[in-house]
């Protein structure tokens, strides 16, 4: 078909408003289809024509069978929030296909396999039915492959009538195959041949467009799983042991891989890191604690469910004063249910981890960048306050696809906290303070000094690591007064650290009355809500807080407005809590915005609740 | 001048120090207690193996037997870790520094029931470390429970009968793989300390299942667990005699009566048949004595099984042989020409 055939049929559409770069498309199939390869194609060309893209997996439990879906939002804005109202609908999976397109808005695109019959289902959308499953027998001779490559018809369909540029759907299908030539030449041969039947078969009745631009110069697209591993590897990580768990094992595997190319040594040749796939979580941080209190820099990476088996060991860390850096990929609840759907669900839980009285301290990151940076930050912290310390992301952050600038690299030297780790430092240790006691605070700031097992050959070196019972010099005590003073010791502590970790990003310059609190991945949807807010006419002030425990600033935002909007995405409003809990003060001015479905918080949900709240 | 002879002063060892600089703090323990006994033989085989006891890593769980660790080697430091969680502490030390020589001290609880799991999978891993468990068949620090090496039909103080089967830790090890399987008797203090040795040479865990009475809770007639049926009823499979690498060892010995075991790190280990024979370096066997004593509820003590070859954690893990935890920051950062290479995969 020529391009003059092309152009009048889409001209058809050309009586509505075109949409251009403002929507998303929602591709549904079954797990284990090979979609996602397909979805990644999509993604990468749009993100290609310098279209700001963001790409959400909406996944279940289950390796095969199950249904799934695909979000990819453009937006010329810059939003990569989830959008909840879907534009362009693919339908692959019959189980699913009614209600998928009851669910998409008024005007939508639904692209389906024809045989389902889906267009008597309602008459406010636009269908596009396409043959998939006789297409794929004419384009694809092995039959093996045609379960896969009929995915990739759908991506020549939606090129077609959304005008994605086919060189860079070229480049995108190269990418994604690693340029092997067999499979770039089926994968092609199946989107054009998706797209010249839609040439020749359909007429295209939606305003969705796709249109390049110049917002992606230079930006990368990365999970923050993988950056959050980028951020331990180049932090010097010396020790990983993890547990597989969904969201979280992709996060080892990606440090697992980018080590072995780049932390072995190259004079000796030899692994500057050591890992270990541990029998559970419980024996991870284990793990975590030996090689913290050997001297390592030293990780492990889990979820919600680890992090309760890692209950007890977090409270020795924390009174035997030892250093950890625990990731926490966010998701909901225990058990079976939703392990593949996004939560900030463990935010008080963690914080609150042990038994007996402790705090911890736990880092927020809002965006893939802060992945990377707070995982450099997280073992500083760790070390210099000789502490567990918790990186808190979430499935969203975690497993989806995030479009950001590219990670800076760091040459801030590492923070390895108060060690004696030579005689000589020991001797001048002791010069200054007339002994080495392992927990004496003798700099003022709750934190004391270490040592490390086998480093110093001397008997003043030595000490013994064990639970809360122990005088400051380390020795077995149950006396009242030397468990007293520790635990005051600890708390000095934390205050201390208060003044170390990442404070909060702050937007208070609007003169705004209302303001609002919202940490983690939460921060893509408030940004969007402020703006759509700000152009009907309410402004708003935000603060994004990066750590627990709160530093200063957090309490002078709420006290600097009248009414502050605490977003959370848990049912029980863990942030909202923790902010009555620390901060006191007025907290009627406290209001709670909590989602909890499963899915990533939308800018819609931010708006409505901040809208009902200001109308009482 | 004064003619008083000047006191003798007391042997030291290659290292240059004396037993009594392996010491530690004194005992809490009960009096009469096994541990003290098996404090006393670790003390003596780390003196006479003239490890730097800088370089000792003490590692426990909870329990009486996790207290001992304070008492040995005080010039080494120790770990008290959580209840039965021990062997991931020392796994996670050891990977980081294999320099140090990591002594595990455990009892039948914290290792046979709360601490099965991580046990089990310390044997399979094969991480280089001794670990001694001092079972008396009862948990002492909560007063008298049955444990899960108490055999069946034992009897508590209080009447209550054991009817649930005893683990064979031995057994358990020999089947995960263990390189380093014993069985000896606080009582047995010859036997115990030269098994000591040799599993202070050997390279992998190596396992010392030792039976400690306990004096308070578990020493009476109707218990398998006590001074005077461990004494009534131990037989030694062989006598053992360790030779350090650093030693001339003779060359003759008669086959059919020793048995010849060369560790990793040169030392032997020489051990006198007294079941003819039976071979310590057979896995076969080795269960099958366990099976048998076990049927029999006999008390069979000595290396029931060696295996000094086998890899340890480190070299199956790839990790060379200069200590992670020594490397400085340079080796531990990868230079920005490394974060640039991946940022352009990702564009």
């Amino acid at each position: 078909m020529s391009t003059a055939v092309l152009e009048e049929k889409h001209s058809e559409s050309a009586g509505r408003t075109p949409v251009i770069n403002d929507f998303s498309i929602h591709v549904a199939t079954a797990n284990g289809s090979g979609s996602m390869s397909s979805n990644s194609i999509l993604m990468r060309a749009i993100f290609q024509m310098g279209i700001p893209v963001s790409g959400k997996n909406l996944f279940p439990s289950n390796i095969q069978g199950l249904p799934t879906w695909f979000t990819i939002r453009a937006s010329k804005e810059g939003f990569i929030a989830r959008r909840r109202d879907v534009g362009v609908l693919i339908c692959m999976n019959p189980e699913t296909a009614h209600e998928d397109v009851r669910t998409v808005a008024p005007g939508a695109a639904v692209i389906y396999e024809e045989s389902l019959k889906l267009d008597t289902l309602r008459s406010d959308v636009v269908y596009y039915p396409v043959p998939f499953q006789k297409l794929v027998l004419e384009l694809v001779q092995d039959g093996k492959l045609r379960r896969l490559a009929v995915n990739m018809i759908y991506v020549g369909v939606a090129a077609w009538l959304l005008g994605l540029d086919m060189a860079e759907i070229e480049k995108a299908v190269a990418k994604q195959f690693k340029s092997k030539a067999a499979a770039v030449e089926i994968n092609m041969k199946a989107i054009r041949g998706g797209l010249e039947w839609a040439e020749k078969n359909l007429t295209k009745r939606d305003p969705f467009r796709l249109e390049r631009m110049n917002a992606t110069a230079g930006k990368i697209i990365i999970e923050g799983n993988a950056a959050t591993a980028i951020g331990c590897m180049m932090a010097g990580v010396q020790f990983l042991a993890w547990y597989p768990i969904t969201p979280s094992s992709s996060l080892a595997e990606a440090l697992i891989d980018y080590a072995g190319r780049y932390r072995i040594d190259p004079e000796t040749g030899e692994p500057t890191m050591s890992m270990v796939q541990a029998e559970d979580e419980l024996a991870a941080l284990g793990m975590v604690l030996g090689a913290g209190w050997a001297g390592a820099r030293a990780m492990t990476t889990t979820s919600g469910p680890g992090i309760s088996l890692m209950s007890e060991f977090t409270g020795l860390g924390y009174y035997a004063e030892v250093p950890a850096v625990i990731v926490d990929v966010q998701r909901v609840g225990p058990s079976t249910g939703l392990p593949t759907r996004t939560m900030q669900g463990d935010i008080t839980s963690t914080y609150y981890l042990s038994h007996g009285d402790a705090k911890h301290i736990l880092l927020l990151p809002g965006s893939v960048e802060e992945c990377y940076t707070m995982a450099m930050d997280a073992f500083d912290l760790a070390e210099r306050f000789q502490t567990p310390v918790f990186l808190m992301t979430d499935l969203d952050l975690g497993m989806n696809n995030w479009m950001a600038d590219p990670l800076p690299f760091s040459d801030r030297p590492l923070d390895r906290g108060k060690v004696l780790r030579t005689k000589e430092e020991l001797d001048a240790h002791i010069a200054k303070f007339k002994e080495f006691a392992r927990y004496r605070d003798v700099d003022g700031d709750g934190i004391p000094w270490r040592t490390l097992p086998g480093f110093i050959d001397a008997s003043a070196a030595t000490y013994f690591t064990r639970g809360s019972g122990h005088s400051e010099r380390a020795h077995y005590t149950e006396r009242p007064n030397d468990y007293k003073n520790n635990m005051d010791r600890l708390a000095r502590k934390l205050e201390t650290a208060k003044k170390h970790v990442p404070g909060p990003v702050v937007s208070d310059g609007s003169g705004s009355r209302v303001g609002i609190i919202a940490y983690g991945s939460s921060d893509f949807a408030v940004e969007e809500a402020r703006v759509i807010l700000g152009r009907k006419g309410m402004k708003t002030d935000y603060l994004r807080p990066r750590a627990l425990p709160f530093t200063p600033a957090v309490a002078a935002f709420i006290a600097a407005h009248e009414r502050v909007y605490v977003i959370d995405q848990n049912r029980d409003g863990q942030m909202y809590d923790l902010l009555r809990l620390e901060i006191g003060g007025n907290t009627d001015k406290l209001r709670s915005i909590r989602h909890y479905d499963g899915f990533p918080l939308d800018a819609e949900t931010v708006i409505e609740g901040i809208e009902a709240g200001e109308k009482k | 001048m004064s003619s008083t002879a000047e006191p003798k002063a007391p042997p030291v060892n290659r290292a240059g120090l004396t037993v009594k600089e392996y010491g530690g703090l004194k005992s809490t323990l009960c009096v009469g207690c096994g541990h003290d006994v098996i404090t006393r033989q670790i003390t003596q085989a780390l003196y006479e193996m003239s490890v730097p006891p800088y370089k000792v890593a003490k590692m426990s769980g909870i329990g009486c037997s996790s207290k001992t660790t304070a008492y040995f080697a005080d010039r080494g430091h120790g770990f008290n870790a959580v209840h039965g969680r021990m062997p991931a502490v020392a796994t996670g030390a050891m990977m980081v520094n294999p320099s140090l020589l990591a002594i595990g001290v455990s009892g039948d609880g914290d290792t046979a029931s709360i601490g099965a799991g991580q046990f089990v999978h310390l044997l399979r891993r094969n991480v280089p470390m001794v670990y001694i468990v001092e079972n008396n068949g009862v948990y002492g620090l909560t007063k008298g429970q049955f444990s899960a090496t108490a055999d069946v039909g034992s009897r508590l103080k209080t009447g209550a009968v054991n009817d649930l089967p005893a683990i064979d830790l031995c057994a358990m090890a020999i089947e995960l793989g263990c390189g380093y399987v014993a069985r000896s008797f606080s009582g047995d203090m010859k036997q115990l300390v030269a098994l000591l040795k040799g599993a202070m040479a050997h390279r992998g865990t190596a396992l010392l299942d030792v039976v400690s009475p306990c004096v308070t809770f578990n020493n009476h007639d109707s218990s398998t667990k006590s001074y005077k049926w461990a004494k009534d009823h131990e037989i030694p499979i062989h006598e053992i005699g360790f030779v350090p690498y650093y030693e001339e060892i003779s060359v003759d010995y008669d086959p059919g009566t020793t048995q010849d075991v060369v560790l990793h790190d040169g030392s032997h280990i020489r051990l006198r048949k007294l079941r003819a024979d039976y071979d310590a370096t057979d896995k076969g066997k080795a269960l099958a004595l366990c099976m048998e004593a076990q049927q029999k509820t006999e008390f069979l003590t000595g290396l029931i099984y060696v295996e000094p070859a086998k890899k340890d954690f480190l070299e199956l893990s790839g990790v060379g042989g200069q200590p992670i935890v020594e490397l400085p920051e340079s080796r531990l950062r990868p230079p920005k020409k490394a974060l640039d290479e991946i940022m352009e995969s990702l564009k």
